[in-house]
């Protein structure tokens, strides 16, 4: 096992969850980078998104504003969050709605179970939602005798294919058409052998697959993008319709959402109606938005639950500065630039939200349970070249978070009997600093390191405890000579250099990284 | 009615919240009207021009060539469904030819298995956004349920240029929260393949866009 300078790199002993599935982040990323196949789709998937996304946010020329209001807005929300959860339940329930509270994932799904088996049913139908991955539902419905049906295009890929999300968005963004099509091939008994990878012709397979499902459903469980509490509205936001025919046909919708979903006011939405599709698919609008409040007597589902979920939402929002990673509307474009994201995919986060806002709200949910938990890794998952900040339609400081949040993982490790590598390399080098003698000695160990670097002037392996350090960087050869030793070199006559230096002889290595 | 963990939700979320600093007022800088007049020629080119983006066919009529405008795009097909409170020359041109028509909730509404034998249902709208090309649909008389303009494979769908204004927070402001809406940015369509956009998944695989003008 090698260390990971810096990094708490253990398994955690917990069980695996959707927001922690056992193996941390360099570990998985060690792999998964390895894999060219997952490389090559993920760089070619990334490009076309950010493409599409630049053109349609430049035609905004109010975008700036847009992303100041809906920050803002989100501020508001979580300062309020009590009362406008109330005001939401009270409209809620005056349109005919019931509505449900669960402070974690095990709830949560013991109410979805509870009221589908009150129908009788043993199949639902479900539109792609971030808050039902989390509390792992299809697995705990799978277990009461319930199959859920994903009707998402990316999601039935990955249910079809027994596999994991690796994008908010796309769930399959990690498959190409190839892998997609053996996939349908292997999993849908009635597409034609002759399918071919032509993304037409696997779009119309899902649409059989699926379609009379769709007709014959009696509940459907939903996430939601957005709900108004000041007129107890619920929106669902799509493009291929999976989500119309969940939320219209069936007679029973149970729609799942974490409490942070919320928006103050109906005149909100035009601030996140812009924001959020020109963000995630890089589209002017998404096909299809559906608005529902309550019952409609004669129109859609007649029996409506809304279950509001809490599951460690509330940690992060006791954290002022961590609270910010719950203004997130899920759109995935910090996912999209993040160089980081686009080399090691979704999987090596282990969690239901990867990418930059994955590396901070993950730990937030979850907390961050010293050096064994592999959550601890997850706010190293970054370059810190900010990109995310940028791409974010709600401003939300993605790199400052991942800063704070390592600092906190530093300081709830600091208690250990056995120091880890990192702090025992901060010990030593302020030891050595600390002492001009001690420094000096030291710089004379340099001319090791060009040895050891050999003709190509790169270290590929250092010594414990900077192991972890070369464990995934090549460190530069000393330079030939330090600074002080230059300096004592053409400063002989004792200058203290208050005139400037008439330097021929630049020190080797000095000119750059 | 509400069950489950509400008051420890809420205490937790109360307990969080103690002794926070307050947010400052929310900026909204950004812009709530177009440059242009709801109808006028400007806001209908951009609409086509969003239209066509999204591969929907799209068509300009005057009101005096409406309902043989609506005949001939029905052209090839014969069995449509319609919501009560269309227009009644609409209507009419639907019957044309022998085409069965299918009143919904006259005197019964279909099943989605019925719904599903259909080829085109035809429907007004509400409101229509020209920047983003979105056609909202309300479930009044003319537009229907909300199974009715989604089940069946193809769209035509009737927009009043006096109803199409520029921006979003133009026609938010003009819906009814508590109606059932359905915002339409053309035919159903999906990204999940390599991130490319392909038009014609579960919802109508072609949306037939007539615009009327003003007279």
């Amino acid at each position: 096992m090698t260390t990971f300078l810096g990094i708490p790199i253990r398994r955690h002993a917990d069980p695996s969850s959707p927001l922690r599935e056992g193996e941390s982040f360099p570990h998985a990323a060690r792999r998964e980078v390895n894999n060219e196949q997952l490389r090559g789709n993920l760089s070619r998937a990334t490009a076309t998104i950010r493409g599409k996304r630049a053109a349609v946010v430049a035609e905004c020329a109010d975008w700036e504003q847009l992303r100041d209001a809906g920050s803002a807005i989100k501020a508001d929300v979580m300062s309020r969050l009590p009362e406008l959860l109330e005001e939401l339940e009270r409209n809620v329930i005056a349109r005919g709605g019931t509505v449900h509270w669960a402070a974690d994932a095990a709830e949560a799904n013991e109410i979805v179970a509870r009221i589908a088996k009150s129908k009788g049913v043993d199949e639902l139908v479900k539109v792609k939602s971030m808050a039902t991955q989390e509390i792992g539902l299809n697995e705990y419905l799978e277990e009461v005798g319930i199959a859920a049906l994903e009707t998402d295009l990316a999601e039935l890929i990955v249910q079809l294919g027994h596999d994991k999300p690796s994008h908010i968005l796309v769930p399959a963004i990690h498959r190409n058409r190839a892998e997609i099509r053996e996939i349908f091939l292997r999993e849908m008994p009635e597409v034609p052998a002759d399918l071919t990878d032509d993304p037409r012709q696997l779009a119309m397979a899902a649409r059989e697959h699926l379609r009379r499902k769709f007709l014959t459903a009696k509940v459907a469980v939903s996430g939601a993008n957005f709900a108004v509490a000041d007129t107890g509205t619920l929106a669902v936001v799509e493009s291929e319709g999976n989500g119309r025919m969940c939320l219209t046909l069936p007679e029973t919708l149970i729609t799942v959402m974490g409490i942070e979903k919320l928006i103050p006011t109906w005149q909100d939405l035009e601030v996140f109606f812009q924001l959020l599709p020109r963000s995630s698919t890089g589209e002017r609008m998404n096909p299809y938005t559906s608005l529902w409040t309550g019952v409609t007597p004669g129109d859609g589902p007649q029996e409506f639950h809304l279950i509001l979920l809490d599951n460690g939402r509330t940690n992060a929002l006791a954290d002022e500065m961590g609270r910010a990673a719950l203004h997130c509307i899920r759109c995935s474009a910090c996912l999209n630039v993040c160089p980081v994201y686009e080399r090691a995919g979704g999987h090596a986060y282990g969690s239901v939200y990867p990418g930059p806002i994955g590396a901070i709200l993950t730990p937030q949910l979850t907390g961050m349970h010293g050096h064994n938990d592999p959550n601890s890794t997850l706010p190293y998952a970054s370059s810190l070249c900010g990109a995310c900040f940028d791409a974010c339609p709600v401003k939300i400081d993605i790199p400052t978070m991942l800063v704070e949040l390592r600092a906190q993982s530093v300081d709830s490790d600091r208690g250990r009997k056995v120091p880890g590598g990192w702090s025992s390399a901060m010990k030593a080098m302020s030891w050595i600093m600390a002492d001009d003698k001690r420094f000096r000695a030291a710089e004379k160990g340099l001319a090791a390191g060009r040895l050891i670097a050999g003709p190509d002037k790169k270290i590929t392996k250092l010594p414990w405890p900077v192991n972890g350090w070369s464990s995934t960087r090549d460190t530069p050869a000393p330079p030939k000579e330090t600074f002080r030793q230059w300096w004592a070199a053409n400063r002989a006559d004792g200058s203290d250099g208050d005139r400037a230096p008439e330097h021929n002889q630049k020190p080797e290595g000095t000119e750059g990284p | 009615m509400s069950v489950g963990s509400r008051e420890a939700v809420l205490n937790k979320i109360r307990t969080a919240l103690d002794g926070q600093k307050m947010p400052g007022p929310i900026p909204r800088e950004y812009d709530t009207h177009g440059q242009h007049a709801p109808g006028s020629e400007h806001v209908i080119e951009t609409l086509v021009d969003r239209l066509e983006d999204y591969k929907a066919l799209v068509v300009r009529v005057g009101p005096a060539d409406l309902a043989d405008t609506v005949s001939s795009r029905l052209q090839g097909f014969d069995r449509i469904v319609v919501p009560a409170g269309l227009p009644a020359e609409v209507l009419e041109a639907c019957r044309r030819v022998g085409r069965t028509v299918f009143v919904d909730g006259d005197p019964a509404i279909l099943s989605a298995a019925e719904l599903d034998e259909v080829q085109v249902v035809v429907t007004a709208s509400r409101v229509t956004v020209a920047l983003t090309g979105t056609i909202v649909l309300d479930g009044a008389a003319d537009q229907g349920r909300r199974a009715i303009s989604l089940v069946p494979d193809r769209h035509l769908c009737l927009v009043r240029a006096d109803q199409i204004v520029e921006t979003l927070p133009e026609a938010l402001h003009l819906l009814e929260a508590t109606r059932p809406l359905t915002m339409i940015s053309g035919p159903s369509a999906t990204s999940d393949i390599e991130l490319n956009r392909v038009e014609g998944v579960h919802g109508p695989r072609t949306l037939d866009v007539v615009i009327i003008e003003n007279s």
